[in-house]
């Protein structure tokens, strides 16, 4: 028999369906997975045995009765932990929110839950999903499959992780900055930020409200775009969300292609700061799209050069006032009740508890870049930088059809090296921030690994807003293309655990 | 620009209510100071005559009709709470005053 | 924390500076929702019994406008004179505050929805005052905290607090007056006749009850002197919370004595916010501001803007009901009263039961009559508002009409009404059950009027002599036997006939 940890979700779901397997059988393989390896990775915060146990014992009941299943139907998915789930604890990653069992799930978990897909528990994160790393996690860092030494990328890298090291063959992450992106690229998998607005954010704790999107992580294109069909859609709940149809994701990824199609590199992707190997892997990507029939055109984003500024006023300022209501008096952590302090000196005792550092220098930045006499200086002018860089987007998709670069100008770095240097840390974001200013899609996939450090290299493809399925048929033609050229998916190598 | 000093981060913490250690002002205050003098970059297109942009999207008018939907219970609502006294959120004694 | 505050006399106070005035005015909408989530804003419900993640402000809830909500600040907004904006956006306004589930308001900033507009008040002379309006913007309500452990529920010596979101993200829409000058002496006044043709207009539009004693309407004032001649503002006081008619006049009469105090002895005015007291009609002062607010506004990322079409905006326009001055200046002339007369009529809270009572049958004059007189003196007495007393408009038309159709006297249909006030049933009910019919049947009356003339032999000869005035003497008499439901002309009539004379 097949190792089940080792099926795509798009095979699982059809061994479900066909009876092959059976729901139970799939998330009982995961749940041992997770026993057996997660104490090495620490993918997940928690893990919600009895909950997915239940879901997939309802899945295999509803096979029984003959009806009608769902394209993810029993498949097993690991949900970072900055989505509500009802009677499941949800921390953020932070320990404000510590045992903190939310009255209610977010849209995205209950599509999740609609769609029968099995919810095994939730990963770790950056604190609030601020980092790239995992390790400004309240609860620990999480460590990368390929090298447990070594970061999974951040904020999500315990669903990246989780996919990487088959304990849950989908995932879900968020991208502000690229969260879902840069984990994906530091572990060999695939993670989609749609456009902005394509998937609810009603209970997804807030980071940075005008930047945050959730969306699919997975092992293969195709997994990630049936994901994305479940998570995707227009939410009453959610003033921000589209109210068009999803995009044809899921035949985008069962119909690959590039031939024809013009493809952007941007001068401003590389440079100083750009580690060889991840260059010579992208470029090598570049010449297969070439191979492949694509028409590849060099664009220049001027503003691009300022989008790691603006992105460091506009988020931080956002979650200055989005935190705000962490202040232990409603729900979560409390410190400092004794009776001697106010409500006043414990909201502020608690918020100096409950947060790590790198939440506080963020809600710090934004403070001060909201107050009265420098607003018009940072916070205004970061607005106005994304307004240049979604001319440059509009300027740069009247030449091409997608955009691709590097993911992330390294490898994934040692745990510890960037720990208190956050300008380092923030440069690990510098290809991925433009579409989050400008709201337009992007995913990462793996396109080799890079010669010094033998560690995932990720390419990036970015495409305009609401074509979020052109992601799909470029990404599905390359991962074809160097799954082909070499013999076997990229994770493969991957050392065992 | 100018550069931000220990007393701004104390101000800016108060602002935020932080209780930040004297050690950790000493620490943000150099790193902020870095971090601000980095992103200040963007006050380069501060007197171009560009529109600002505060969201992706160019939507308008998203609104819900005026329906009662289902609250949570008491119970729900009160399930996170630190403490709570007849059916309310109990907090410390407020100080500030509206 | 009685602090006793030097005054001067109002009138030393006005000899020397010129009063300027800002309003602010809070009006909660009375739409079944709050401004950003499906919770209910029903009155008197458990506590923390309506709230949702929203307005609890629970990690990731999301806001969803109220459609009613923008409607309602766009009726106002016309009906103040104001620019309805093209586009405007929601902001937020942070600070920390127990009462505040997100520890900030969802308010707007420089982009109201309302902008630019005017309202024309009428002072009790029936002269007219135009107070310039600023702006109107939405924004949502606070919880409310009970302070536990201290003296009477007062903040201060409180050991602790106990929080009800049910308030939370109540529509308001928040009004603000542009610096009123020109007032003079007059300028309690007017902030008094604003408020009330605020709150009059607030329920013609039919988007608020406005009703300031439930908090529905707050009001706070800000007021600061400059010299006579001057054209520069002084420093400004802010008075919180004034929330009656009566207040915000002797809030303002107050400041302006005690700003006169401190400047004429050559102190300086801090900007504070005061809290005005009910019991001693004066103002102590709340926070001093040691560090300047900063709210740091910027436009709120969850909510898109709004965009109100023009097409839908006079939509909004055209469908306006009547507004109150236009109203009161037909109902006037309708009416043939004074403007003194009129404004008796508002001050006593009688116009719209004097309205519905016509409405439903009555003539103007016995409408205004009743509950002006009879009414307004019962509802003193128990000190209750004419809204509250227990008759309808109905009712008291169904009273007009039993007078003018001869079943009653005026000193029955007082009965009458005193029967339906106690509860005894409807008018009908209460002539049946207490037998009060006007008697004019002839056999009825003549024995009572037999009686009269024997009893009182010297007043039947002095009628006969001629004087026919003195038969009111025998008329009272009558009345007083038939406990005063006799038809009194005819008894005079009856009398006359009987002795042998005519007019
Ligand atoms: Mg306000
Ligand atoms: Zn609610």
């Amino acid at each position: 028999m097949t190792d089940i940890i080792k099926l795509t979700a798009a095979e699982t779901a059809e061994k479900i369906a066909s009876g092959e397997l059976t729901a139970v059988e799939v998330t009982e393989a995961h749940l041992a997975r997770i026993e057996a390896v997660d104490e090495k990775v620490h993918a997940f915060l928690h893990v919600d045995r009895e909950g997915a146990l239940a879901q997939a014992r309802a899945v295999d009941e509803k096979r029984a009765r003959g009806d009608k299943l769902g394209p993810l139907a029993g498949v097993p998915l690991a949900l970072k932990d900055i989505f509500t789930t009802e009677g499941v604890p949800t921390t953020v990653g932070s320990k404000i929110l510590e045992g903190w069992i939310p009255p209610y799930d977010a849209t995205l978990t209950q599509r999740l839950k609609a769609a029968d897909v099995v919810i095994l528990g939730k990963t770790n994160m950056d604190e609030f999903a601020m980092g790239s790393s995992t390790e400004n996690s309240a609860y620990g860092p999480t460590g990368n499959p390929w090298d447990l030494t070594r970061i999974p990328g951040g904020s999500g890298g315990g669903s990246s992780a989780a996919l990487a090291s088959y304990q849950a063959p989908l995932a879900i992450g968020t991208d502000t900055g690229g969260s879902i992106r840069q984990p994906a690229a530091v572990t060999g998998t695939v993670g989609v930020k749609p456009t902005y607005g394509a998937v609810s954010r009603y209970g997804m704790v807030a980071f940075s409200s005008s930047l945050d999107q959730g969306g699919p992580c997975a092992r293969t294109v195709l997994d990630a775009a049936l994901l994305h069909e479940v998570i995707a859609g227009h939410d009453p709940l959610d003033s921000t969300s589209i109210d068009e149809p999803v995009p044809p994701v899921v035949e985008a990824a069962r119909n690959g292609s590039v031939a024809g199609m013009r493809v952007g590199v941007v001068k401003q992707f590389r440079g100083e700061g750009y580690q060889a190997g991840v260059v010579q892997r992208f470029d090598e990507a570049v010449e297969l799209l070439r191979s492949l029939g694509a028409e590849i055109v060099e664009l220049d984003c001027p503003s691009f050069d300022l989008a790691l500024s603006a992105y460091y006023l506009i988020a931080p300022s956002e979650c200055s006032s989005n935190l705000a209501r962490f202040d232990g008096l409603r729900y979560g952590l409390r410190t400092g009740d004794d009776g001697g302090h106010s409500a006043e000196e414990v909201t502020s005792l608690t918020r100096e508890a409950g947060f790590g550092p790198e939440v506080k220098r963020r809600v710090i930045l934004g403070t001060y870049a909201l107050s009265s006499g420098y607003y018009d200086a940072y916070y205004g002018s970061a607005q106005k930088v994304r307004t240049l860089i979604k001319q440059d987007f509009d300027k740069a998709f009247e030449q091409v059809d997608v955009i691709v670069s590097p993911t992330t100008p390294t490898t994934a770095f040692p745990i510890g090296e960037r720990a208190d240097d956050p300008m380092a840390m923030y440069l690990a974001d510098l290809c991925t921030i433009p579409t989050n200013l400008a709201g337009n899609a992007a995913m990462s996939l793996p396109c080799g690994l890079a010669p010094e450090d033998n560690l995932p290299v990720g390419l990036q493809i970015i495409a305009p807003v609401m074509k979020d399925d052109r992601l799909y048929k470029v990404g599905a033609a390359v991962e074809a293309a160097f799954v082909e050229k070499w013999g076997h998916p990229l994770l493969e190598e991957a050392p065992s655990l | 620009m100018p550069g931000i000093t220990r007393e701004e981060v104390a101000h800016l913490a108060r602002l935020a209510r932080l209780e930040l250690k004297p050690e950790e002002l000493d620490h943000f205050a150099g790193q902020l100071d870095d971090i601000i003098g980095a992103v200040a970059r963007v006050s380069e297109v501060a007197d171009r005559d560009v529109p600002p942009t505060s969201h992706p999207l160019p939507l308008t008018n998203v609104m819900r009709a005026d329906e009662v939907r289902p609250s949570l219970t008491p119970e729900q609502a009160l399930s996170g709470a630190p403490a709570q006294e007849q059916q309310r959120f109990k907090v410390p004694q407020i100080l500030g005053e509206e | 924390m009685t602090t006793t505050t030097d005054l001067v006399s109002y009138e030393d106070a006005l000899a020397s500076y010129d009063p300027v005035m800002g309003l602010e005015v809070h009006v909660e909408l009375g739409t079944a929702t709050k401004m950003f989530c499906g919770c209910s804003t029903a009155l008197g419900a458990e506590p923390n019994s309506q709230t949702c993640p929203v307005c609890l402000g629970l990690p990731g809830a999301l806001p969803v406008v109220n459609a009613t909500g923008v409607e309602s600040a766009v009726k106002i907004g016309l009906a103040l004179n104001c620019e309805i904006a093209e586009w405007c956006r929601f902001a937020r306004k942070n600070y920390f505050y127990p009462d505040m589930p997100k520890n900030f308001q969802t308010s707007q900033y420089d982009e109201p929805i309302a902008f630019g507009g005017y309202l024309d008040v009428q002072l009790e002379d029936g002269e007219t005052f135009r107070v310039e309006i600023e702006r109107a913007h939405m924004e949502e309500d606070t919880g409310k905290s009970t302070h536990v452990g201290g003296a009477t529920g007062r903040i201060h010596g409180a050991s602790h607090s106990l929080l009800d979101y049910n308030r939370a993200g109540i529509p308001l829409i928040e009004i603000v007056t542009k610096p009123i000058v020109g007032a003079g002496e007059r300028a309690p006044e007017v902030a008094k006749a604003y408020v009330r043709e605020l709150r009059e207009l607030i329920r013609a539009l039919g988007v608020s009850e406005a009703r300031m004693e439930m908090g529905q309407m707050r009001c706070d004032v800000n007021l600061s002197l400059m010299p006579k001649g001057a054209d520069k503002f002084g420093t400004r006081s802010e008075t919180k919370n004034v929330n009656s008619l009566r207040s915000v006049e002797r809030a303002a009469r107050f400041e302006i004595q005690r700003h006169a105090a401190v400047l004429s002895s050559g102190g300086t005015i801090i900007q504070e916010t005061r809290h005005f007291h009910e019991d001693t009609g004066s103002t102590t002062s709340g926070r001093v501001k040691e560090e300047a607010e900063d709210y740091r506004y910027f436009p709120e990322p969850d909510l898109v803007p709004v965009a109100p079409s023009r097409a839908w905006v006079e939509e909004i326009r055209a469908a306006l009901p009547e507004l109150p001055l236009a109203r009161r200046t037909r109902l006037l002339a309708e009416w043939g009263i004074s403007a003194t007369d009129m404004q008796a009529i508002l001050n006593a809270g009688a116009l719209e039961p004097i309205v519905a009572t016509i409405e439903a049958g009555a003539d103007a004059t016995s409408a205004r009559k009743w509950w002006m007189g009879e009414l307004a003196r019962s509802a003193n007495e128990s000190g209750t508002s004419l809204d509250e007393l227990a008759i309808t408009p109905r009712q008291v038309a169904r009273v007009t009409e039993l007078v003018t159709s001869g079943d009653l006297n005026d000193k029955l249909a007082r009965q009458v009404i005193e029967g339906v006030l106690a509860g005894e049933g409807t008018p009908d009910e209460v002539v049946d059950k207490r037998g009060l019919k006007v008697v004019s049947d002839d056999s009825a009356l003549g024995t009572a009027v037999d009686e009269a003339i024997a009893g009182n032999p010297g007043v039947a000869d002095k009628i006969r002599g001629g004087k026919v005035a003195a038969a009111g003497a025998l008329v009272g008499a009558v009345m007083k036997a038939t406990r005063g439901q006799a038809d009194a002309a005819r008894v005079k009539e009856l009398i006359l006939e009987k002795l042998g004379v005519s007019e």
